[in-house]
């Protein structure tokens, strides 16, 4: 079984985020990359872009489909992974750790109320 | 949609962790360990596809042949026994209604193998045009199909099965049989390398499935899923029914003109055909070479350079082998010469393209 991180935070989307201060980290789930399978293109937002809660930042495509990727809260994009860019196939390898994708500076921390804990999430999957 | 069907490997499928799900009313595996690393096993080694889904329709009698001549586009009468020929069913104008293949299994004995999602629709049709000395009975479910595709393929069947299938050639097949009961082993497939599809009683199915994992180990032979079977036969230039071709499609346009034998005598849809043959038809479907990044998907719409839409892609994906975005679509047959820059409009972005013939790859002889 995949470990999801207990100070993570999820979404109904298969995001997940993690917090440090008012920056949190970006990354879709284990779970998500199992559904998308082999992942050969990530296409991420430049630092500086602003995303609200929901929105889409980035698409993520795999041998067989893409799929949109949804910013957990709102705030402004201030790093990207662009590692990521030559080798997506780290989203499948790594989902929770080396393939974060993006830190966001949330404008109101308050959202992640908003969000799942890992066990939440963990029985949202099993469904 | 009423529930899915189950072939006869669906435990087996379940118990091996294939990833499930429904594909034209049946219950089939996507993948089991990857994709790309099941795709990648068919090229290098070789890989083992249930394909019991397909359908298998008999024909025997005095008019089997003429029969299949009236209602199929390619000249059967060619055939002999042992021989197997990949054809297409058209309407009157030419459209079409499913591509198959027909096995000559005897003197006046057809069988003709067709997609599962218009199995009933084809049985139907050739109920209806069929002569009056013609025995048709739908054996689909008498018969489980499994495919084993890929360099090594020869090798491990010939070790399975007991058959002298390197003596099979291309389009040949040989009447065997396995626990006991009649047997099918063909050199075909959908995946653009050498290998073979064996046709057998569904109860024997598990047995010669685990049999050929068995001897493929040493070869890392694994078993591949639908997911995989796309890509590859994509690869190889291989069209989808209800993707690529449809009712709406005639084999001209699908660029299968190979197998409209025009001079065979008269057939259903020849007089459209014809025509379409000397004067060309209005769409043709092309390939589609993406450069850069982006991946053409069923639907998207294909631009000329100008920017003014021209068509639009039937079949796309990332190309395992040559890592970049390959398509199949129906594009103005006055803005499809090869090499022409287009562009695929991939969620509200151009991306340059360029037209080129399938196969997008060819396997070293």
């Amino acid at each position: 079984m995949a470990e999801y991180p207990g100070n993570y935070l999820y979404t109904k989307e298969h995001e997940w985020l993690a917090l440090d201060g008012e920056i949190g980290t970006v990354g879709i789930t284990h779970h998500a990359q199992e559904e998308l399978g082999d992942i050969v293109f990530v296409e991420l937002p430049d630092p500086g872009a602003r995303f609200g809660q929901g929105e889409s930042f980035g698409t993520i495509e795999s041998v067989k489909a893409v799929s949109e990727l949804y910013a957990p809260v709102s705030g402004e994009v201030v790093e990207v992974n662009d590692e990521l860019m030559d080798k997506p196939e780290v989203v499948n390898e790594d989902p929770h750790g080396a393939a974060w994708l993006v830190k966001i500076r949330l404008d109101d921390p308050s959202q992640v109320e908003a969000l799942m804990s890992s066990q939440e999430y963990q029985s949202e999957i099993e469904e | 949609m009423s529930e899915s069907l189950e072939t006869p490997l669906h435990d087996w499928h379940v118990r091996r962790g294939g990833k499930m799900v429904d594909f034209s009313g049946w219950h089939m595996p996507v993948q089991y360990s990857g994709l790309v690393h099941e795709h990648t096993a068919v090229r290098e080694r070789a890989g083992l596809f249930d394909v019991s889904h397909m359908g298998e329709i008999r024909l025997r009698g005095a008019d089997a042949l003429a029969s299949i001549q009236r209602f199929t586009v390619n000249d059967a009468s060619v055939l002999q026994e042992g021989q197997a020929q990949y054809t297409a069913m058209t309407n009157q104008a030419g459209g079409i209604i499913d591509d198959l293949l027909v096995y000559r299994m005897g003197t006046e004995d057809y069988l003709l193998v067709v997609n599962a999602g218009t199995r009933a629709k084809d049985y139907e049709w050739i109920a209806r045009q069929a002569g009056p000395d013609v025995e048709l009975v739908d054996e689909s479910a008498e018969w489980a199909q499994l495919a084993l595709q890929g360099p090594v393929a020869e090798r491990v069947l010939g070790e399975v099965l007991d058959a002298d299938v390197t003596g099979i050639g291309y389009y040949r097949f040989a009447r065997i049989e396995y626990g006991g009961d009649p047997a099918i082993v063909s050199r075909t497939g959908y995946t653009g390398e050498d290998g073979f599809e064996v046709y057998l009683r569904p109860a024997h199915a598990e047995r010669l499935a685990d049999a050929i994992l068995e001897a493929g180990a040493a070869d890392q032979v694994v078993p591949a899923g639908l997911g995989a079977r796309d890509t590859l036969r994509l690869e190889a230039g291989m069209l989808l029914y209800g993707n690529d071709m449809d009712e709406e499609r005639t084999p001209v346009e699908a660029g299968l003109s190979w197998i409209v034998k025009n001079d065979k005598g008269e057939f259903i849809g020849r007089q459209a055909l014809v025509q379409q043959k000397e004067n060309g038809s209005p769409d043709k479907l092309v390939g589609l070479e993406v450069i850069g990044r982006g991946i053409p998907r069923h639907g998207y719409p294909v631009l000329s350079a100008d920017g003014s839409p021209i068509g639009a892609v039937t079949s796309g994906t990332f190309s395992p082998t040559l890592k970049k975005g390959i398509g199949l679509a129906y594009i103005e047959t006055a803005a499809s010469a090869l090499e022409t820059e287009v562009a695929v409009e991939i969620r509200g972005r151009s991306v340059p393209a360029r037209i080129v013939k399938p196969p997008f790859y060819r396997r070293q002889r």
